[in-house]
C-alpha cells in the first residue's frame, strides 16, 4: 500500500485519482499518449441498454473557467460495451473499472447493471441519475428522493458489486437525495454531475446549443462542488467521490478534505488530455508542503 | 497525439481578418495534410481547432480567420511569444488516393489545409489543379503559392471582384480530374459533391470540446454510423456523408 492509496467501496485504489464519465471515453483514447494504469481507475462513459446517437449539434459551449456540453449520453449500448469495449480495454487496463450506467426507466437501471454485474473488469457500478441532458431519464431520477431511492434499490437488488449513485447538483437538497440512497442500500455517493446552464448567441439571438440546455462543468464549478460534498459527507456514512472543477493535485486534497475518499477528474481531461497523469506525479509533492504522510488521513479533514 | 509548447516566429495579416502564424516547435507528430491543431489560449477554457496549413521539420503554418475571442486573442500574439498545442489531431487526407490528376477544392478560411496537400502531391509529380473560392478581392490570399508550387490555379469571388465571378462549382464543372479533395463552408461542400464527377474526401468543421476523440460533442451521423469529427475525421469520404437537411 503507497501513501497515495485509498480504499473506495472495499476496493483499494493505487490513488484516489478517477477521470470521469463523458471525460474519458472506455479509455482508448488516453491509452493511446499514456500507460492509464497509473490511475486509481477511470469511470467509463455512460452506458443505456439501447444505442444512442445523442443530442443534435452544436453539443458544446464555453464559459467562462468551464464549458457547457448538451452530448446526450452519446454510447454504444450496453451489450456492444460488453462485447466490444470491455474486451479492447482489457488489453492496456488492468484494474477494476467503474462502470457508469444511465437510464430512462427503473427497469432499464436494472437491466444494464445486471448485464455489468456480471463482468469481472467491472469494479463498481456508478449509477448517473444526474444527467440533465436527455428527457425523462437520467436526472429526472435524481432530483426527488423518492425515485433516487426507487433506482438505488432496483439496482442493488441485481449485483453484488458496490453501487455508486451519481447525484444532481440542480436540487434544493443534496443531503435528502443522498441519504435516500443510502436507505436503500447505496455503497456510495459520487456528486455533483453537471449544473444545468445554457449560452446564448448574441448574433444569431437563439440558444447557442442545439438542445437549448446543457450542463456546465470545469474549474468555475468547483467551489459548488466542494461544498456539496462537503454536506453530502456529513450527512452520510457511505463513502462519497467527488468531482465537478477539479483540475489539480491541491483541488484534490480540497475535495479529500471536504469528505471524498476518492476524486474524480472530468473537464480538465478535455483541456489537458495529461492532467491526470501531472495530478499524480504532483500529489506527493503537494502533501509533503502540507506534511501529509498518508493521503487517506486526510479523508472528512475538514469535517471534524 | 503530442503537447507541444511552440513558439511564434511570425504573425502577420495575409487578407481581410485572415492571419498566418508560423511557430516553431517539433512537428514531428503531424503525419498527413488536413491534420490539424487544438491551441491552448490563456483566459479561454476550451482550446481553439486550427486546420494546419503546412508542417514541415520544426516548422508549423497556420492560417486563421478571427471569427470570435480566440481568434482575436491571436491575432494580437506576437514573435516570441509560446503556445501550448496539441498536434498531430485528426485523420488528414489520404493522398495516396489522388490519382494523376487530382482536384483541390477550398472556400476561404477552407483553402489552407489544401496547400499542405498540394505540396505533397506535387512533390509526387501529380498533375495538381485548384480551384480556390473568396467571397471578394479583400478576402483572397494563397493564390501566388499554389502556383509557385506548379498548380493551375483557378480564383473564384462571388462578388467578380478579382478572377471568375461565381462559385467554385461553376469552375469545377468544366474540368476534368482523376479524384477531388475539398475544405470549406459546409454550404459549398455540399454542391461540390453534388457537381462532382469522381469520389473525393471533404474535411469539415465542428465546435469541439476536446479535440481528441473523448467527449463525443462533435459526432456527426455518416452512411457508415456515427463518426467524432474530431477523431475520426474531419476528413469524411464523399459517399458516406450524410447531408442533413
Amino acid at each position: 500500500m503507497g501513501k497515495l492509496s485509498v480504499t473506495l467501496c472495499g476496493i483499494e485504489l493505487d490513488n484516489p485519482v478517477i477521470p470521469a464519465s463523458g471525460t474519458f471515453g472506455y479509455g482508448h483514447e488516453f491509452a493511446e499518449i499514456y500507460d492509464i494504469n497509473i490511475l486509481g481507475t477511470f469511470s467509463f462513459k455512460g452506458t443505456t441498454h439501447d444505442a444512442r446517437f445523442g443530442n443534435a449539434l452544436p453539443r458544446i459551449a464555453e464559459s467562462t473557467g468551464g464549458m457547457l456540453n448538451s452530448v446526450g449520453l452519446q454510447n454504444p449500448g450496453v451489450d456492444r460495451v460488453i462485447s466490444e469495449e470491455l474486451p479492447k480495454l482489457k488489453k492496456y487496463f488492468h484494474k477494476p473499472v467503474m462502470a457508469n450506467v444511465s437510464g430512462f426507466s427503473v427497469d432499464e437501471y436494472a437491466e444494464v447493471c445486471s448485464k455489468l454485474d456480471k463482468e469481472e473488469q467491472v469494479g463498481w457500478l456508478e449509477v448517473n441519475i444526474s444527467c440533465p441532458n436527455v428527457h425523462g431519464g437520467g436526472m429526472s431520477f435524481g432530483t426527488s428522493a423518492k425515485s433516487a431511492a426507487e433506482v438505488t434499490k432496483a439496482v442493488k437488488a441485481v449485483t453484488k458489486k458496490p453501487v455508486i449513485m451519481k447525484l444532481s447538483p440542480n436540487v434544493c437538497d443534496i443531503t435528502e437525495i443522498a441519504r435516500a440512497c443510502e436507505a436503500e442500500g447505496a455503497d456510495g455517493i459520487s456528486l455533483i454531475n453537471t449544473l444545468l446552464a445554457m449560452r446564448i448567441d448574441i448574433k444569431n439571438k437563439r440558444p447557442l446549443l442545439a438542445n437549448v440546455t446543457g450542463g456546465l462543468s470545469g474549474s468555475a464549478v468547483f467551489p459548488v462542488a466542494l461544498r456539496m460534498v462537503y454536506q453530502t459527507a456529513k450527512a452520510v456514512k457511505i463513502p462519497v467521490v467527488g468531482l465537478g472543477g477539479v483540475s489539480s493535485a491541491e483541488d484534490v486534497a480540497e475535495m479529500m478534505l471536504a469528505g471524498a475518499t476518492a476524486v474524480e477528474i472530468g473537464s480538465a481531461n478535455l483541456t489537458d488530455p495529461f492532467v491526470c497523469k501531472k495530478i499524480i506525479t504532483d500529489l506527493p509533492k503537494v502533501m509533503d508542503k502540507y506534511n501529509i504522510k498518508e493521503l487517506k488521513e486526510i479523508i472528512g479533514g475538514a469535517l471534524r | 497525439m503530442k503537447d507541444i509548447k511552440f513558439c511564434i516566429s511570425e504573425n502577420k495579416k495575409i487578407a481581410r481578418d485572415v492571419f498566418l502564424m508560423r511557430l516553431m516547435g517539433d512537428t514531428g507528430d503531424i503525419s498527413s495534410p488536413g491534420q490539424f491543431v487544438n491551441i491552448k489560449i490563456g483566459g479561454l477554457y476550451l482550446r481553439r481547432p486550427i486546420s494546419v496549413c503546412c508542417a514541415t521539420d520544426g516548422e508549423l503554418t497556420i492560417i486563421y480567420k478571427v471569427v470570435g475571442r480566440g481568434t482575436d486573442a491571436m491575432s494580437k500574439m506576437t514573435a516570441g511569444e509560446s503556445l501550448n498545442v496539441l498536434t498531430g489531431l485528426g485523420n488528414g487526407y489520404d493522398a495516396s488516393l489522388s490519382g494523376n490528376k487530382p482536384l483541390l477544392v477550398g472556400g476561404g478560411v477552407g483553402v489552407p489545409p489544401l496547400y499542405g496537400l498540394a505540396k505533397k502531391l506535387t512533390a509526387e509529380n501529380k498533375n495538381v489543379t485548384a480551384v480556390l473560392g473568396f467571397q471578394q478581392k479583400d478576402d483572397i490570399f494563397g493564390e501566388k503559392e499554389f502556383r509557385q508550387l506548379g498548380v493551375k490555379t483557378y480564383i473564384t469571388t462571388n462578388d467578380g471582384s478579382y478572377g471568375i465571378k461565381g462559385f467554385v462549382t461553376d469552375v469545377m464543372k468544366g474540368l476534368h480530374y482523376t479524384y477531388f479533395y475539398a475544405c470549406g463552408p459546409e454550404s459549398m461542400l455540399r454542391a461540390v459533391c453534388g457537381v462532382s464527377e469522381t469520389s473525393g474526401e471533404l474535411s469539415f468543421e465542428r465546435r469541439m470540446g476536446c479535440g481528441f476523440g473523448a467527449c463525443m460533442g462533435c459526432s456527426c451521423m455518416t452512411l457508415t454510423g456515427s463518426k467524432r469529427i474530431c477523431k475520426d475525421g474531419p476528413v469524411l469520404k464523399k459517399e458516406e456523408i450524410l447531408w442533413e437537411n
